[in-house]
Formats: structure tokens, sequence, C-alpha cells
């Protein structure tokens, strides 16, 4: 299983994705579980919405944090996240 | 409060709301208290509905409605409500009997994230024996609706002497019906369990060949399906970090509102478990006698005490060390370096003699009949 780059990404349906007030963390809850997430991942996450592919997150990203060279990071991390249920794509 | 000797803790993330213990199954294992039929008063909605607002605060947002049954309790919708509006995810965790489409979308609608279904074996007549009631039908029925309407599907299976020869046909049924989640939860001797143990504790043999086929099937179905193995700690050599360690994550509120470091507690001697109704659940957590009672390290015995393992598993289970030993201080006994080490093998010797068919003896159901004469 890995990422196609031409599809959209979409956030799973059977979890969700919210900020923690009290832990001042984003989380994924899902059933009796919970993945505490650290900025860069909560942000990659935020952006997997289903209208976004790949290159449209990476350059999303790079574009907020006036950055570049963000691609082989944020791929590796949406792998796991695809392997673990958290992303979909049709 | 009295008692208190506040001892710096981590707020509570898992909020287990057990509503009712009124349920209209009959299942010998469960974990509610054996005399739970003297408990008979329950919170009020508005009762709940402050208890969930305070441990919110506090930073809870695991939340399980439990029981009993909790369909049983007519303000369920209500609370689903107040819970998503306060950002809990919530989990119902249902014997799934009694849940019609109906209820479903609007429990959905109200905002429940998730309904686990509980399912006794693969088979109609042995499902029907253990849970009391005939159930089957309608529990294979109410996983499809829950999948149906978008849920995930958690599918609850508690493991025991007679369904462990049906772990095969348990993991197919688990495929067929597109679970999301199996949950496999080898009997946890507490409550019901405990009284019932020579009829339900299977054999080492038993256990190890279930949990081969159950390991092998979790890799076919990686990625479409979870699988949590609850393990059987009688055939492990080291006790499980119970509660992640008590008082640090775990919030149990009972049906008639007394706050408990685990489901159990109520069984354990001089905690003085205190009641939601006299005070808010951040007194409760950070000021209670209960709630400090075994926090942290000092209150270990040896062998815990200047044991290496004991910031990994905390000494084990109370609760198990008390039902097993007579000491809630002791090591919980499953550790091999406890000196009542010997009182698992009897117990799994005991059992072994009860599985002899000509010394059967007959399950205690889990009901208000039976429960009366444990009071």
């Amino acid at each position: 299983m890995s990422i196609n780059p031409d599809k959209p990404i979409k956030f799973s349906p059977l979890h969700r994705l919210q900020w923690e007030e009290a832990q001042q963390k984003d989380v994924i809850l899902y059933p009796e579980g919970m993945v505490e997430l650290n900025q860069s991942s909560a942000e990659i996450l935020k952006l997997c919405d289903g209208t976004r592919n790949l290159a449209q997150i990476v350059s999303d990203l790079e574009l907020k944090f006036a950055t570049s060279g963000l691609i082989n990071d944020i791929t590796a991390f949406l792998e796991v996240a695809l392997k673990n249920g958290w992303i979909q794509q049709d | 409060m009295a008692g208190s000797n506040k001892i710096s803790s981590t707020p509570p993330r898992w909020l287990l709301a057990e509503l009712t213990y009124a349920c209209p199954l009959q299942c010998p294992y469960c974990s509610n208290p054996v005399d739970y039929a003297k408990y008979q008063s329950e919170l009020s909605t508005e009762d709940w509905k402050r208890v969930l607002t305070q441990a919110r605060k506090m930073g809870a947002v695991q939340l399980g409605f439990s029981g009993g049954e909790p369909l049983t309790r007519r303000d369920l919708t209500e609370l689903v409500k107040h819970a998503r509006d306060l950002g809990y995810y919530s989990n119902l965790i249902t014997s799934g009997y009694g849940l019609t489409e109906e209820k479903i979308i609007q429990l959905k609608e109200a905002g429940l994230d998730h309904i686990q279904v509980s399912i006794q074996a693969s088979t109609q007549e042995l499902n029907d024996h253990i849970a009391g009631t005939a159930s089957f039908v309608r529990k294979k029925e109410v996983a499809r609706l829950v999948k149906k309407h978008g849920y995930p599907m958690v599918l609850c299976v508690v493991i025991h002497r007679e369904n462990i020869h049906q772990m095969a046909q348990i993991l197919a049924m688990a495929e067929e019906l597109g679970a999301d989640y199996l949950e496999l939860a080898n009997t946890q001797y507490y409550g019901w369990a405990h009284a019932n143990r020579d009829l339900l504790l299977p054999t080492k043999e038993q256990f190890e060949q279930a949990e081969q086929l159950a390991q092998a099937f979790k890799e076919t179905v990686a990625g479409k399906m979870k699988i949590y193995y609850v393990v059987p700690d009688f055939y492990e050599e080291r006790p499980k970090a119970c509660m992640n360690g008590w008082g640090t994550t775990f919030l149990t509120i009972a049906p008639d509102g007394v706050a408990l470091p685990c489901h159990s507690a109520r069984e354990l001697p001089g905690l003085d478990c205190p009641n939601v109704k006299d005070y808010s659940i951040e007194e409760i957590w950070n000021e209670s006698k209960a709630f400090n009672f075994f926090r942290g390290l000092e209150w270990m015995k040896e062998p815990c005490r200047s044991c290496d393992e004991k910031e990994k598993d905390f000494g084990g289970c109370r609760c198990q060390a008390y039902l097993l030993t007579g000491d809630m201080y002791n090591a919980d006994p499953v550790c091999s370096k406890s000196p009542d080490h010997a009182v698992i093998q009897q117990a799994i010797d005991s059992a072994a003699k009860y599985a002899l068919p000509v010394d059967e003896k007959p399950l205690i159901f889990r009901n208000s009949k039976n429960s009366r004469l444990f009071s």
C-alpha cells in the first residue's frame, strides 16, 4: 500500500482529528484509542480534506512555512498514515 | 476530604460511564460486581451531565458508555449529545440487544462515534446459552446496521473455555460481518468470572492454539481489520500494567455515582470510594483517599519494592492480588517473582479438574436472583 500521487487524499471518516486543549496537542481519536500528533504531522493531516493530491499538499505546506524540500518527509509520513488507516484514497 | 495524601498525578484521559447495572443478558463472566443487585440507585441525567463536563475539563477525551446495558437508560441519546458538544470521542459498549435501526440513526445524529457490539460465540446455540438470552440473530443484524450507518464497527468476543474451540469460526464471522476492529478479550477473572473460574479458564494448550490462529489471522487481514488481543494473564510470567497505573489515566463512575480507579475496585476493602454526588471530579481525582491509595510506588511491599520492573507493571493488578492472596498490597500473583505465584497453578489445576465431564458443575448466570445470593 502506498500513496498514489495523482489521487486526492482524504482523512478517514472512521477517525477524528481534533485539538485537545488540555494536552495542547492535536490528536487522532478512534475506537478506544488516541494518537498524539506533533505539529508538523497535524499540519499535514489537516490538508487531507479530499481536494488535494500529494503535490498540492507539499506545495501548500512549503508555501505556508516558507521552505522547500519537504516532499520526502511528507511522503514518508503519509505512507505511515495510510498504513494506519488515518487517511484514504478512492 | 478525609485521608487525603495528595500525590502529583496526570489528568484522566479515559472515562468509563457505567450508566446502569440493568442488563437483559446474563453472561457468567460479567465484570460487574457479583452483589450488584444491592446497588439500586442510578445517577440522574443532570448528575451524568455534570460528571461529563467536569471530567472533560480536566482532559478526559475517550468516553465509554457502558453498564450493564447502557441502552436501558432512556436518556442515552441526550447524554451522547452532551458528550459530543463537549468534544468527547464516545464509545457505546453494548450487547446490541434492543438496538433498533431507528436508535442507531438517532445516536449517530446525536454525535456517537462508535458502537462496540459483543457476540458470545460463532453459533446461535452457544451464543444464546452463554448470554442467557436468545440474542444471536439480532446481534449479527445490529453489527450490519452499525456498518451501514457509517460507524467504525468493533466486534467484541470474550474468550473462555466454552467458546475457545470456536476461534477459527469467530474470526471468519468477524470477517463476514466486515468488522473494522475485532476485540478478542480473554476472560479476566474478576466479578462473575471469578465466581465461575473453574468453568471458564481454558487450558494452556487451548490458549496457545487459539492465540496462534488469531495471530495468523491478524496478518491476513492487515489493513482491513485491526485485532485487539487481550492476553490471558494466568499464563503470563509478568503481570499486566493494570489501568496503566492506578489513578493515572482511567476513571470509572458506577451507576450509583461511586467513582472508581478501575471497574473492579469496588471489591477492595477500606478505599472509601467517593461519590460524584458529594464531590467534584477534580476533588475526587486529585484529593480522594481512593485515587491516591496506590498512586506512585510508595505503597509497595517486597518483592515489588526492590524490583527493577516496578515502573513497567506497577506490581500488576490490586484487585487480582486481593482476590487471590487476600492482601491487596501484595504483588499480583501472576508474577513469577510473587511468593504466592503457586495460587495461579492451583487455579489452573482446579479448572482442569472441572473440565472433566464427571465433575461438571453449572455456570452461575449473572442475574438479580443470583446476585442477591452474593449480597
